[in-house]
């Protein structure tokens, strides 16, 4: 199994923000090719492609453009979600910081095709050592005729924007997003209308992650034809994984889509280091299913759904070994979501935090099957009724681990002393 | 939280000019909100209540949008926080590799309780959530540096190093 480097190709080529250097690599050769298309072309092209939305949920590229390409209105936008939140997830930062000009690239072919001259970049405080990259890169664009007025000769104008998050999860929510560019608190709107006709400042907007963005570069400059020799039906292309825990290489590492994960974690990645044993693997950050060591052996692509819940998600493979107790990081993920509800519906503000205190209250060996029966009610509501992914996404590592490890709830059910659990505080997580 | 004990203290005027000036930069321009305020926190690291009365008289915003929005995102604060803001990721990606023996390590040193900031001014430490380091799990990050492979003793040291401003 080797790694497939198509998106990291320039990883750790030096001064990677100078234009030029990024065009002696074949850079701006797809944009200065999606300038000689019609939009409608270029969409056609990356429909082609098979290209498909690498933040998680995996929905068709081309389609989400046609929705701004078919709104009429003079003003359009294009905006990148560079708010990298979901834990243990790093790749967007790596492919930001090893090949900047890919992402504009991909952002002026976005723009290009649905009649977009403006581009937002919602970059998350977390990375404040990513904003001179991306600066110098945006300016470096200009200077070569890259980006800004009249881009290679042509009549195609677009400018760049930056701006900053302060640190709030649920502004990778696309129209949270919108609310935070806008200057408000990061609350997520209400649909319909869809972002594709009514999305930043109520001007149609196609919103991609940074990920899918740098992709549509490499379409255009290597065709659609050649997109599809790579990865699996449905799922076509590479993806970037991010392997985070308890495992001997981690990292950010590119495969063709539809790798193992079980080869990813024990051939590629090294295994478990000093001796340990695996415990759980959660796939998809702390949104994701927790699944146990006999349900890892499957193929990570967008559709796959594996018994236990595992799939791809944003590509992040957070490993845990048995030192670790698994209610301790489900109690970890609810600590996390109750955190970042963003508190405008009920059953995530409220959900979240009984279930993080119910599952507190087993980890402490005092609870009871009343308590668990409770906690599974409440993320099962939380699922249906919450207002936007934050909260749905949240029942899903809790109702997964209860079914997978139902044994090790069943343990602290019977009062016994879980070492692991007692040694992280319910203080460290919230303030009662 | 009640608005009393939130700005129990005040900022200085001449900070209070510099803010004045940052802000009528962005008149009309509602939406560059953040902006103003990532200037702002350059001079100060806390959004008291005569900055957010000044951001919003020379935005012509509502003081309570300015408000909303400072105890909305994570990284803003009304509260008055130390020189050097020591954020520790919780996220589980670190907590699996030894957070909370770091976490407690920090606190132990320094001798506050998380959310605290220390007598003398200079260190609070908060909890935030994954910084996107994880490679280099557990972390912290102190203002804009990230620091990672942490044990309890690295993590002491490295406080030492900024205590005596050898940073």
């Amino acid at each position: 199994m080797k790694e497939k480097r198509i998106l990291l190709r320039n990883y750790g080529r030096p001064n990677m923000t100078d234009a030029k250097a990024y065009m002696e690599t074949g850079g701006y050769q797809g944009l200065k090719r999606a300038l000689g298309m019609s939009g409608w072309e270029v969409i056609q092209e990356l429909k082609a492609s098979g290209l498909r939305g690498r933040g998680g949920a995996g929905f068709p590229s081309w389609l989400k453009l046609k929705f701004a390409y078919d709104a009429e209105d003079d003003i359009k936008y294009i905006v990148c979600n560079a708010d990298e939140g979901e834990p243990g997830t790093n790749k967007d930062r790596v492919l930001m910081t090893n090949d900047p000009h890919s992402l504009l690239e991909g952002m002026m072919i976005a723009g290009w095709a649905i009649g977009a001259r403006k581009g937002y970049i919602y970059l998350r405080a977390e990375y404040p050592y990513v904003l001179p990259i991306l600066e110098n890169a945006i300016e470096s664009a200009k200077q070569n005729h890259c980006a800004g007025e009249h881009i290679f000769g042509s009549d195609f104008s677009f400018e760049f924007c930056i701006r900053l998050g302060a640190g709030a999860y649920v502004c990778g929510e696309e129209t949270a997003l919108f609310e935070s560019i806008e200057g408000r608190r990061g609350e997520p709107r209400i649909r319909p209308p869809f972002p594709g006709t009514h999305g930043l400042f109520g001007k149609p907007t196609c919103l991609n992650n940074v990920e899918t963005l740098a992709n549509m570069s490499h379409i255009l400059r290597e065709g659609a034809e050649w997109y599809n020799t790579l990865g699996v039906e449905g799922s076509r292309g590479t993806k970037l994984f991010t392997v985070s825990g308890n495992v001997n290489n981690r990292g950010v590492y590119e495969f063709e889509m539809g790798i193992n994960l079980k080869e990813l974690i024990f051939d590629y990645c090294g295994g478990v280091p000093d001796g340990h044993k695996l415990l759980a693997v959660q796939t998809g950050g702390a949104s994701g299913a927790i699944i146990n060591p006999d349900q890892i052996d499957f193929n990570l692509d967008i559709d796959h759904a594996a018994p236990g819940g595992g799939r791809l998600g944003c590509g992040t493979v957070f490993v845990v070994d048995d030192t670790n107790c698994v209610l301790d990081i489900v109690r970890n993920n609810m600590a996390f979501f109750c955190a970042e509800s963003c508190g405008k519906c009920v059953p995530c503000r409220e959900g979240t935090r009984r279930i993080f205190l119910l599952l507190d209250k087993i980890c402490s060996g005092s609870g009871t099957v009343h308590d668990l029966n409770h906690v599974i009610d409440l993320a099962n509501t939380i699922k249906i009724a919450a207002f936007c992914g934050l909260g749905h996404s949240s029942a899903v590592p809790v109702l997964s681990a209860i079914e997978n490890f139902r044994d090790d709830f069943n343990r602290h059910l019977d009062g016994d002393h879980c070492a692991c659990c007692a040694r992280t505080e319910r203080s460290v997580y919230i303030n009662d | 939280m009640m608005k009393g004990e939130t700005y129990s203290y005040t900022t200085p005027a001449s900070t209070l000019v510099e803010v004045a000036k940052i802000a009528a930069k962005y008149k009309g321009q509602n939406d560059k909100l953040m902006n103003v305020i990532v200037e702002v926190n350059k001079l100060v690291p806390e959004i008291s209540e005569e900055i957010a009365a000044v951001i919003s008289r020379e935005m012509n915003l509502g003081e309570s949008r300015v408000f909303s929005f400072v105890t909305f995102y994570e990284r803003l604060s009304v509260k008055k926080k130390g020189k050097y803001i020591v954020r520790m990721c919780y996220n589980a990606p670190c907590h699996v590799r030894g957070a909370v023996e770091v976490r407690e390590a920090i606190l132990d040193f320094l001798g506050i309780k998380l959310g605290e900031t220390t007598e003398d001014g200079r260190f609070t430490v908060e909890n935030s959530p994954c910084m996107g380091v994880c490679d280099i799990s557990p972390v912290v990050m102190i203002n804009d540096k990230v620091y990672g492979n942490l044990t309890p003793e690295s993590a002491r040291s490295l406080i030492k190093r900024y205590i005596r401003e050898d940073v």
